[in-house]
């Protein structure tokens, strides 16, 4: 349950037992009814702690011990009251372990357990005091990361408060008391190893890299040529080393323009970079000017190169001040410039701090819509889908290559060029191709996960925390919602890579870039997250998933077609519970085990047919027997 | 097309603020030459049609690909339609265009239909209306099905404008009489030929039979008596001729007040409860009539006000509720959001997309009529009580509560699919069905009733929506079909009897309440209170809703939504803000800019056809194995199934687009407002200059 479940026993029930009916046979559809509720449930976390519930369900009494990962350890256990913000207090036990709170609730009317990673707190708060008072006034009140806040009460004796809020501290906030991440201890193992499933030079060669105009250059093999960028990078066959090295000095933190995807047909490309080190003086660097000329050439097309600003124009003009700025008309002859007009990562920051102000704890009720449209979150969906859609256009239609940078190159750009490569490339659109996607785009290219996200940092105010990457994960969701047959995986898939984006309990997300991640072996030290989806890929998958090579997906970016992701931001009311499964999807399922089972029976008859041949003694066994449900009609 | 500053104003130069209304100057329109030599198409009548004016080099304009496109034809006027003759077929090949209306055709706007018109003159967009002095250069129509079309008159003669222009004016918005009405002439010319449809059993309640036959079907029989004693209309002309009423209520009461202050009968709910109507007495001063009313609804309340067997909850509905001007209001705005004259006007108002909707209340007043409809169902269902729905001539809002009231609560739901309600709301507007042209049925029969008409003439042959195969072939109509919609299964013997005893408890025994107090809510069960709201001394707006009204409701709301929904049972929808959201398919489904090409719920929906298909495939091959039968002929596949890519707006998206070209928003970026400061920052705070 999200939060807390509901008490039960408020009204006995009048007409709602009978399961959905199926039109096939009666056994069959109250199998088939029961058993993907949980399996399609998309509450992940919640879904997480439900399934446990269930499965431990049968003995649940206190002794019975919090489900602790391997290298979870017991830290301590408190009486509290979990002050639900749906349903009043409960009185519960709280655990804590070196990974997560969990809280059984003590009431005997009520099943609630919360289950959460530490690694989601972003602060933790005492409320009331010794002199304040009510019952409910002494206590802890935690902001997490993840659009909830829980709220605790503690009774005043025995610093119960004071236990729980240093414990808390010191095991949410591991890296501001020397301690290590839990990703460093967990000690899971899976049947598959997620490490695995990026390799640069294998996606290179997918793309049909190298090739006459694209070589893998290895300069940046120990982070030399820029330490935020990844060893391997893909650079126009005509630059030299020594040319890059130049290049480097030209833009922001030496982030060069390199390779991100090439059309497979029309060798049109997406290159990313960050900002030209243009500043007030406007100067200019022939390298970097006959690099992008370089890189225009490479599809042989007489067009110029389009380079799109992530920014809008303001602030990339405001950005020489600090040394920074753009490419201008009279320095770049081959190009034309465009600005996408998305906004910085404190606008983006801000905005999401709206949103939850408008759905946690309660639903704004009478005026939704202006209330949304005030927190500018769809908005900046919508610009930065609008954004990916022109990249992706200009070069499916092959009228140019495009570069692509904001200021620095790991967050706006990394949206864009991730998100017309999902456009473009259905390859993408796969369990795995979207992991890649990520592993490429994101992590290896330096996306500062370690600061956006704050992981394992007590500083909760800090101006470098925003959520950029849950951002990407929205517009992705959204292109899945307007294309719900183009993409493998499905609604919970996301939100498990948002969950763990900032448990902890994976080293995927961890740290800046790759360099840092080679200094602290986190592929040796640390699980990956894709172990964890990939050896439980049926849980991930869309059952409506249409494999459709070379099919470009355009989405909508109207704000008639962009909705607010409900089961994500809204998922701890249980007042705004979707429908889970939706009834399609579960009719789908029961409809395609219907389908195996009768392609089985096909089989099955046409051996006994073969055997009555040979054997003419053999009597066929009743139709009716044999085919219960056959006969129901449809 | 993606110049500098199309997106936000961006590269420095600026977008041209946008005209008013962008046109295309006709020499910039393509045309085809094959086009200009005006293709012919012929006309198609209806029985009884007749062409009023025509106008020829009329140039239709289609957006496409965010350019427009003129195709040259000939704008008629009929006495039923409006209809452009042009050769705009070409591109409609696709098995989208199966889904075609037989009566409406693409290019075909019934009278009816006729929102509003515009001329539009030096580039200036006015509504138009009565006698004009000068002619427009373009003419725009905005359709009640909220499609709008672009006729562009510049090349036809001026003799030709004036009268087509004129003629479209007079008879779209002139009031016309009844008795003018085409249904009167379709009906005539129709009737010596065909039969009428022996296989449309649509109950039309127009008989004691149906009304005794719904009593029997809802087991309110025990309670409810159905009378005639409105027939021929001679109690009042509001009622229908039929109608049920409390079983102990004596039939003269009816007549006392022209059936005003009587309680109709609704429905009844499987446990007994039911619902109930009333028009409410005339507002009166005078001291000695309001003593006479207040006797009169004193005995009417004992009939059906008997605790603790009987309880009745009022509900007024003229009081408590939306007004229908408030609706009137709210649906002309939210309409105008959706009549879209080009590209430009669809992205100026999708910036401010979300404040739109909410300064229209549209989506408010459908949350609260669904809001309405629960709390009656908590009665029916959680008290356990009667509810009387109260409303000055009970034939507004009433209709709407015990509808939505019906819908939810009885099973089973939704065979149907939204294409079902779209081409239903559609229908409002085609004069050749009677079922929504008369404002009762009185009114109705005395314009198409026997005696209306001579005697010697043959009935006239008259059609209801409900017959669809007037409006759709066979394999169109399986579109209005629910793919999802599993029928309800066969309860057995014992089940039955089950559900049988329960009815035959509740008229023995006294109602035991479920909740704690009966005076719970804001439905005032106190004669007293009936008797005042019915007497026009509306109080209700003085009292406070106790907080235990909300909680009630809460209570139900939320008991239901936490446990897995039964389709064969109650169904309630969500309320909340997120969740009541537009009516994508009806209102976005002519704009081109919002079309998901190859997406939308149709994908999914058409997969799961296509899986429906191949199961019952192999259903029928393992039949096959068994019984040694031949196959039957496969069915056609569904229409969902034969086109591999259907738009989002599937079936009704008939505008083509290239789907290797994304829309591209023209407009862009709003003002922060408040958070220009955190705009201006900086990402990182390191000065780049000293890197």
């Amino acid at each position: 349950m999200p939060g807390c479940s509901r008490r039960p026993g408020l009204r006995p029930e009048s007409s709602r037992q009978v399961p959905p009916a199926s039109r096939f046979s009666s056994s069959k559809s109250s199998s088939m009814a029961s058993a993907p509720t949980s399996k399609y449930n998309s509450r992940s976390l919640e879904n997480e702690s439900i399934k446990r519930t269930s499965r431990d369900g049968v003995n649940r009494d206190l002794s019975e011990a919090v489900p602790r990962l391997p290298g979870e350890i017991r830290i301590t256990d408190k009486e509290v009251i979990y002050i639900c913000p749906f349903n009043g207090p409960i009185k519960g036990r709280v655990y804590i372990t070196n990974y997560r709170l969990y809280l059984r609730s003590l009431e005997t009317d009520s099943a609630l357990i919360l289950d959460v990673p530490l690694g989601v707190i972003s602060r933790i708060e005492k409320m009331g005091g010794a002199t304040s008072r009510g019952e409910n006034s002494y206590g802890l009140d935690i902001t997490c990361k993840d659009m909830r806040n829980l709220r605790f009460a503690l009774k005043q004796e025995g610093h119960s408060r004071r236990d729980m809020f240093e414990i808390l501290t010191r095991h949410a906030f591991p890296l501001s008391h020397s301690l290590p991440i839990f990703a460093f201890v967990n000690e899971e193992k899976f049947n598959v190893d997620g490490w695995m499933v990026y390799n640069p030079v294998e996606e290179y060669r997918r793309q049909g890299l190298p090739n006459h105009h694209w070589r893998i250059t290895f300069i940046n093999k120990c982070y030399e040529l820029c330490d935020t960028y990844p060893p391997l990078l893909v650079v126009p066959f005509r630059a030299t080393d020594e040319d890059l090295k130049r290049v480097a000095t030209f833009r922001s933190r030496n982030r060069i323009p390199v390779l991100s995807w090439i059309h497979p047909e029309n060798k049109t490309v997406i290159v990313r970079c960050s900002q030209p080190l243009v500043g007030m003086s406007g100067k200019r660097n022939k390298d970097d000017e006959k690099y992008l000329d370089v890189i225009r050439e490479t599809n042989r097309q007489i067009s110029k190169l389009t380079i799109y600003d992530a920014r809008p124009n303001v602030n990339a003009v405001a950005n020489k001040a600090t040394g920074g700025g753009y490419e201008s008309d009279d320095a770049y002859h081959n190009t034309e410039l465009f600005f996408l007009d998305i906004h910085n990562i404190h606008v983006m920051r801000e905005s999401l701090k709206k949103v939850k102000d408008i759905v946690y704890p309660n639903v704004e009720e009478s005026h939704w819509l202006s209330s949304l449209e005030s927190t500018h979150w769809l908005e900046h969906i919508k610009l930065i889908l609008t954004g990916a859609i022109q990249v992706a256009d200009k070069v499916s239609s092959g009228r140019s290559s495009v570069l692509v940078h904001c200021s620095d190159g790991w967050d706006r750009t990394a949206q864009l060029t991730s998100l017309a490569m999902l456009m473009l490339d259905s390859f993408y659109r796969s369990i795995e191709g979207f992991e890649i996607l990520v592993q490429k785009e994101w992590i290896s290219f330096g996306h500062k996960f370690a600061s956006r996200i704050g992981h394992g940092d007590k500083n909760h105010a800090d101006a470098d925390r925003s959520p950029i990457f849950l951002q990407f994960i929205d517009c992705v969701w959204q292109m899945s919602k307007q294309f719900p047959t183009a993409f493998e995986f499905n609604e919970r898939f996301l939100m498990t890579i948002l969950d763990h984006l900032y448990s902890c309990r994976f080293g995927t997300f961890l740290y800046n870039c790759e360099s840092a991640r080679e200094r602290q072996k986190v592929t040796e030290r640390t699980v990956s997250l894709w172990s964890l989806i990939n050896s439980n890929k049926d849980t991930f998958k869309n059952p409506f998933y249409t494999k459709e090579i070379n099919r470009v997906l355009y989405p909508v970016a109207s704000m008639r077609h962009l909705e607010l992701w409900v089961n994500y931001y809204i998922r701890w009311n249980p007042r705004i519970k979707q429908q889970q499964p939706n009834p399609v999807e579960q009719r789908y399922m029961e409809l395609l085990a219907l389908r195996d089972e009768y392609i089985k029976r096909l089989e099955e008859l046409q051996l006994a047919n073969s055997a009555k041949l040979s054997d003419p003694s053999t009597s066929p066994s009743s139709p009716s027997q044999m085919l219960p449900h056959v006969q129901t009609h449809f | 097309m993606l110049g500098k500053g199309v997106v936000g104003g961006g590269g420095g130069t600026r977008a041209p603020k946008p005209s008013f209304v962008s046109y295309v100057r006709p020499e910039e329109i393509h045309t085809n030459e094959k086009e200009v030599t005006e293709k012919e198409v012929t006309l198609h009548l209806l029985p009884g049609e007749q062409l009023l004016c025509e106008a020829s080099t009329v140039l239709k304009c289609v957006q496409e690909d965010s350019c427009q496109r003129g195709i040259y034809g000939k704008l008629v006027c009929t006495d039923f339609k409006i209809a452009f003759l042009g050769d705009d077929e070409s591109a409609l090949e696709s098995d989208e265009t199966q889904f075609k209306n037989k009566i409406i055709g693409e290019n075909d706007i019934p009278l009816h239909c006729v929102d509003q018109i515009y001329g539009v003159f030096d580039e200036k967009k006015k509504t138009l209306f009565g006698q004009l002095k000068k002619y427009p250069e373009k003419l725009i129509i905005h359709c009640k099905d909220l499609r709008v079309f672009h006729f562009c008159l510049r090349y036809t003669k001026e003799e030709e404008v004036k009268r087509i222009v004129s003629g479209i004016i007079h008879h779209t918005l002139a009031p016309k009489l009844l008795k003018r009405l085409f249904l009167f002439s379709y009906a005539t010319a129709v009737h010596s030929n065909t039969p009428t449809n022996p296989q449309n059993h649509t109950v039309m309640f127009d008989t004691l039979e149906d009304w005794c036959w719904e009593l029997e079907r809802t087991k309110g029989s025990m309670k409810y008596k159905a009378v005639s004693v409105n027939e021929g209309y001679r109690v009042c002309e509001r009622l229908p001729a039929h109608f049920v009423v409390p079983a102990p209520l004596p039939e003269e009461s009816v007549s006392r007040f022209q059936g005003h202050g009587i309680p109709i009968w609704c429905w009844s709910y499987h446990n007994g409860c039911a619902l109930l109507k009333m028009s409410a007495l005339p507002r009166e001063q005078d001291d000695g009539i309001l003593q006479t009313h207040k006797n009169f609804l004193d005995g009417i309340y004992r009939v059906i006000h008997r605790p603790p067997y009987e309880i009745v909850k009022t509900e007024d509905l003229s009081s408590n509720f939306l007004s229908l001007p408030d609706i009137q209001t709210a649906y002309s705005k939210f309409k105008q959001l959706f009549l879209i004259d080009n590209s430009t006007e669809f992205w100026d108002t999708d910036i401010k997309w979300f404040s739109l909707l909410e300064s229209s209340s549209w989506l408010d007043i459908i949350r609260r009529c669904l809001k309405k409809a629960i709390e009656v169902i908590e009665c029916l269902d959680a008290q356990n009580t009667n509810v009387l729905l109260v409303e000055e001539n009970a034939s507004d809002l009433c209709c709407l509560v015990s509808s939505l009231v019906q819908v939810m609560m009885h099973p089973p739901a939704f065979e149907f699919t939204e294409t079902y309600l779209t081409v239903l709301s559609d229908s409002l507007y085609i004069p050749i069905f009677t079922t929504f042209f008369f404002n009762s049925p009185h009114q109705k029969e005395m314009n198409l009733g026997r005696e209306a008409q001579d005697a010697h003439s043959t009935p006239l042959h008259l059609l209801t929506v409900w017959d669809w195969s007037v409006q759709f072939e066979p394999r169109a109509q399986t579109l209005l079909q629910n793919p999802l919609y599993v029928e309800k299964p066969k309860l057995d013997k014992g089940q039955r009897k089950g559900t049988h005893l329960k009815h035959q408890r509740q008229l023995s025994l006294p109602l035991t309440q479920s909740k704690s107090s009966p005076k719970r809510g804001f439905f005032r069960e106190e004669t007293d209170h009936l008797i005042k709201n019915l007497l026009g001394k509306r109080i209700s707006k003085l009292i406070n809703y106790s907080d235990e009204l909300q909680d009630s409701f809460r209570e139900f709301y939320d008991s239901w939504h936490s446990k897995p929904a039964d389709y064969h049972g109650l169904l309630l929808p969500h309320i909340e803000g997120p969740e009541v959201r537009v009516w994508a398919q009806r209102y976005l489904r002519w704009i081109p800019e919002a079309q998901i090409l190859g997406g939308g719920a149709v994908a999914m929906t058409s997969r799961l056809v296509g899986m429906m298909e191949e199961v019952r495939s192999l259903q029928e091959k393992i039949n096959e194995r068994h019984h040694h039968q031949r196959a039957l002929p496969a069915e056609a596949p569904s229409l969902l199934r034969s086109s591999a890519r259907l738009s989002s707006l599937f079936p009704f998206a008939l505008l083509q687009r290239r789907p290797s070209k994304p829309v591209l928003p023209t407009s862009g970026w709003k003002a922060l407002g408040d958070e220009e400061d955190l705009a201006r920052r900086e990402d990182e705070f390191v000065d780049l200059g000293e890197v």
